[in-house]
């Protein structure tokens, strides 16, 4: 019993690590070849939901929505890039820090102004409703795993996207050098462009999956980003690699931690405070390991070599 | 013998395969300018770096005023008396003249956490930075921000930086880069004066100003020093000639 | 006098001038709206500290606003029930006190959080400061003894000896004079040996490194004052609200207090006041005008990021930014 449901929490922490990571792999690729710190990033997550409970509504279909998703979160990417983003390249982080805050405010009200204040619904799609049979006899939900395999199959396409494409050589080159690769002859306005373009779509992708858990309303790509950003940090900012370890670790920490602490703390002190004490320190515990990390290694686990 | 006021011993350091410093030894002694001269590449700002403290060396020492200082942080190694100038000017470029001599006063006063007194009234801070202007020959210039200053101005009050701190030895790189002639001639006479104060090390391409006022000239090739010696000793050195002199001359 | 000066002379004037006025005619709505712009000036100031003179991008600063709203709550809270608060001390309803207790906490929180963020710079210092300001927006959440999600009750305003706290105009007094003392702390400060190194360390750590200071003891330090003075702001602002909830400690906050200092214009004495009136009379006159007032606020601070960057103070002076 106590087993399964360890496992069960296991596989909730993959699900949140694997959502973390299509978050934080725009995030960190924006950084590692722009130098753009993004905060509307959460906004590009809630359009993709948005679209995808949208479109599903419309057609009764989830997987024209999830195209959807991709199709529309790709798009506000591209125009926000082309209207805003693209003047803040050689600007401190500061400017890049409040032109992407007011960038919030305009996606959160233009949303609202939209869709009104209400959250929308998004059902599972059919496919993938129901259960499978874990180790240990309790049900897991079939539409989680399915985040947990979607997560990984895009994780290893953009392994393949960058390291065998010419897209990714050009991303690459963007990363340590971005005066060679203007040298090279390559337009980099638009491999800016289709770079950022490309972190929405991940945003909504992962705004549309995580929309028919939870529900689909204005401000719910912002804990998501916060959490991506310690993501990111912890995996050193730039890496790749770093968002996924990172991404798999703290959404593994987080769940285990506010699983496993009241439990812990039961041996210690009454019950009603057991569960007290030990779920704030749960919902700090991330942060914790966050500051624990950066005190060895201030740069993160994989540093990028040429920052 | 006297006592080196700076004495490195060894000193390696390597960026992956390739050893930017191999076995570099070399001393600085009271009341000389010592010269360290090489080709681009030789690995001179790496080794200015390992003796300020910005690059950790990987095995060697640093000896500095009787003390190891091989540990030691960039700060710790100002506060002891290492004084330096940089190959490009890096000043607090929106303080005026005066303003940035006055970090340096307060800096060798140690009094950095004061809070209500405003420094330009503090004349304890304003005399010693004034004259210090005033040796360089920026008296003028003070209240100029230093984004405003010439090029040459700016390697001056660099200078002027290092003098307020009572430097125990000076380590410049480059003074003389991008210098007219009559710039660098007068920095020749200041430095020529500037050794009694105390000994300099002094890195530069400038050959002219090198064989004018070096008491000894160390050559850096490819990460090591291939001799050391007097102006004479150099120019006749054949290694010295077929590695570096003879590509310039 | 320079052009600065005189229009900083006529925001510190006209900032009093619109409270006795709305006292006179009897509108005290306003004296509410002039408290509001001078306790976010205040807590902006505590922030151009660390932001302004010595570049350090916090993020974060929500925490230092909020643990001082939380002081002030948690201190009324337990002065009014009379239960003792921790070693047998009791709480008290005494401003000075409460002040003093808001800037001490908020500074200790300043020191540990900046003794971890300090190690670090750029982007990572940006995003650190506000993960750490989320991990003390979670806790105060889910901490149930202190109303947790929704936030703690200051039954009656707090009291200053000698003044009628609970007259709307006192109490903007009282925070319009602690303002103008902080604005000239920060004066003080930029002015003195600290402020220089602080500055320096901003413009070329190397070059502070190399006359021999650490520019990590200096923005330290720098960093834990800006967190006192933000700290008792936020005391200020739960006292006008008398109510503190975790909505102090969200990073909205923090943006806004970014914000605050952009519209008036960075590392400029008076450009947290400045911006503090403008976000509030934007706020205003916006909210009076449509529901959705964000999203107009929205275009306004793109456009002053983009073209406008000097701020209110910049523009209004005729420089980009203070030398």
């Amino acid at each position: 019993m106590t087993f399964a449901l360890a496992l069960e929490q296991l596989l909730n922490g993959l699900q949140l690590g694997v959502m973390l990571f299509l978050m934080a792999a725009g995030l960190t690729l924006i950084f590692g070849v722009m130098g753009l710190i993004n905060l509307a990033h959460g906004s590009l997550y809630m359009v993709g939901a948005f679209a995808c409970a949208t479109v599903a509504a419309w057609t009764g279909s989830f997987w024209l929505g999830l195209i959807a998703s991709l199709a529309c979160a790709a798009a506000a990417g591209a125009i926000v890039e082309l209207l805003v983003i693209r003047r803040l390249y050689d600007r401190d982080h500061l400017d890049q820090v409040l032109a992407t805050f007011a960038l919030i405010l305009i996606f959160s009200e233009g949303t609202r102004w939209m869709f009104g204040s209400f959250p929308l619904y998004l059902d599972i799609p059919p496919l993938l409703q129901g259960a499978v049979a874990l180790p240990g006899g309790t049900q897991y939900p079939l539409y989680r795993l399915a985040i947990i395999a979607a997560g990984a199959v895009v994780a290893f396409a953009l392994y393949l996207l960058i390291s065998r494409t010419r897209l990714g050589i050009r991303i690459r080159a963007g990363e340590s050098d971005r005066e060679m690769i203007g040298a090279l002859g390559v337009d980099i306005r638009t491999l800016y462009t289709v770079v950022f373009a490309l972190g929405a779509a991940l945003a909504g992708f992962a705004g549309a999956m995580v929309g028919a858990l939870q529900s689909v309303q204005v401000g719910m790509g912002e804990p998501v980003l916060i959490l991506a950003f310690v993501v990111i940090v912890i995996g050193g900012i730039g890496s790749i690699k770093g968002a996924l370890l990172g991404a798999l670790l703290v959404g593994v920490i987080d769940t285990m931690g506010r699983f496993l602490l009241p439990k812990v703390f039961v041996l210690f002190v009454p019950p009603s405070q057991a569960g007290m004490i030990g779920g704030a320190l749960a919902s700090m515990l991330i942060y914790i390991v966050m500051a624990l990390i950066l005190a060895v290694k201030p740069r993160g686990l994989f540093p990028p070599a040429h920052a | 013998m006297v006592e080196p006021v700076l004495e490195i011993t060894n000193l390696v350091k390597s960026f992956g395969a390739l050893r930017a410093t191999d076995g570099v030894t070399l001393d600085l002694r009271p009341g000389e300018i010592h010269a360290l001269i090489g080709p681009n590449g030789a690995g001179k700002s790496t080794l200015i770096h390992q003796i300020c403290g910005t690059v950790r060396q990987d095995s060697g020492t640093i000896h500095f005023a009787g003390q190891d200082i091989g540990s030691l942080g960039v700060a710790e190694r100002a506060q002891r008396g290492l004084g330096r100038t940089f190959q490009v000017s890096s000043l607090a470029h929106e303080f005026s003249a005066l303003r940035n001599v006055m970090l340096a006063v307060q800096a060798r006063q140690g009094s950095s956490f004061r809070f209500f007194k405003p420094a330009l009234l503090d004349r304890s801070l304003t005399d010693p930075a004034m004259a210090v202007l005033d040796r360089v020959g920026l008296a003028e210039r003070a209240r100029i921000p230093a984004y405003e200053l010439s090029h040459g101005e700016r390697r001056q009050l660099e200078i002027a930086i290092a003098l307020a701190l009572g430097s125990k030895a000076f380590l410049l790189d480059e003074p003389m880069a991008g210098m007219g002639p009559d710039g660098s001639k007068t920095l020749t006479g200041f430095l020529d004066r500037l050794r009694q104060e105390a000994p300099i090390l002094l890195v530069e391409h400038d050959m002219d100003a090198v064989f004018a006022l070096a008491d000894r000239i160390s050559v850096l090739v490819y990460g090591r020093i291939i001799a050391t010696g007097g102006v004479e000793d150099i120019r006749r050195d054949p290694a010295v000639r077929s590695a570096y002199l003879g590509d310039h001359d | 006098m320079s052009r600065e000066t005189v229009v900083n002379l006529i925001l510190a004037v006209l900032l009093l001038a619109v409270p006795l006025l709305a006292n006179a005619v009897g509108q005290p709505f306003y004296i509410t709206l002039a408290t509001r712009i001078a306790i976010l000036a205040l807590a902006a100031t505590g922030l151009n500290l660390a932001l302004g003179l010595g570049g350090l991008v916090s993020f974060g600063h929500a925490a230092f606003f909020g643990i001082g709203g939380y002081a002030a709550g948690i201190l009324a809270t337990h002065g009014f029930s009379g239960d003792p608060l921790i070693f047998g001390l009791s709480g008290t309803n005494l401003m000075p006190v409460i002040w003093l207790v808001a800037a001490v906490t908020a500074g200790l929180a300043g020191l540990a959080i900046g003794a971890i963020s300090l190690r670090t710079s750029g982007v990572y210092f940006i995003m650190i400061t506000l993960a750490f300001a989320q991990m003390v927006y979670y806790f105060a959440v889910s901490w149930p003894a202190y109303g947790g999600e929704d936030g703690l009750s200051i039954l009656v305003r707090n009291q200053f000896p000698g003044v009628n706290s609970m007259r709307p105009l006192s109490f903007f007094l009282i925070c319009y004079v602690v303002l103008l003392v902080s604005i000239g702390l920060f004066a003080l400060i930029r002015a003195s040996r600290f402020g220089s190194a602080l500055q320096a360390a901003r413009q070329n750590p190397v070059r502070v490194a190399t006359v021999g200071i650490r520019p990590f003891r200096i923005r330290l330090t720098a960093f834990a004052i800006s967190a006192m003075m933000t700290g008792l702001a936020g005391a200020l602002f739960a006292d006008l609200n008398r109510f503190v909830s975790p909505s102090m400690l969200s990073w909205h906050m923090s943006g806004e207090l970014i914000v605050l200092i952009i519209l008036g214009g960075t590392g400029r004495l008076f450009g947290p006041l400045a911006g503090a009136a403008l976000y509030v009379i934007i706020e205003y006159a916006l909210g009076g005008i449509t529901e959705r007032w964000q999203f107009f606020l929205g275009l306004i601070l793109l456009g002053v990021v983009l073209f406008a960057r000097g701020g209110l103070l910049g523009f209004v002076t005729g420089k980009a930014r203070h030398g």
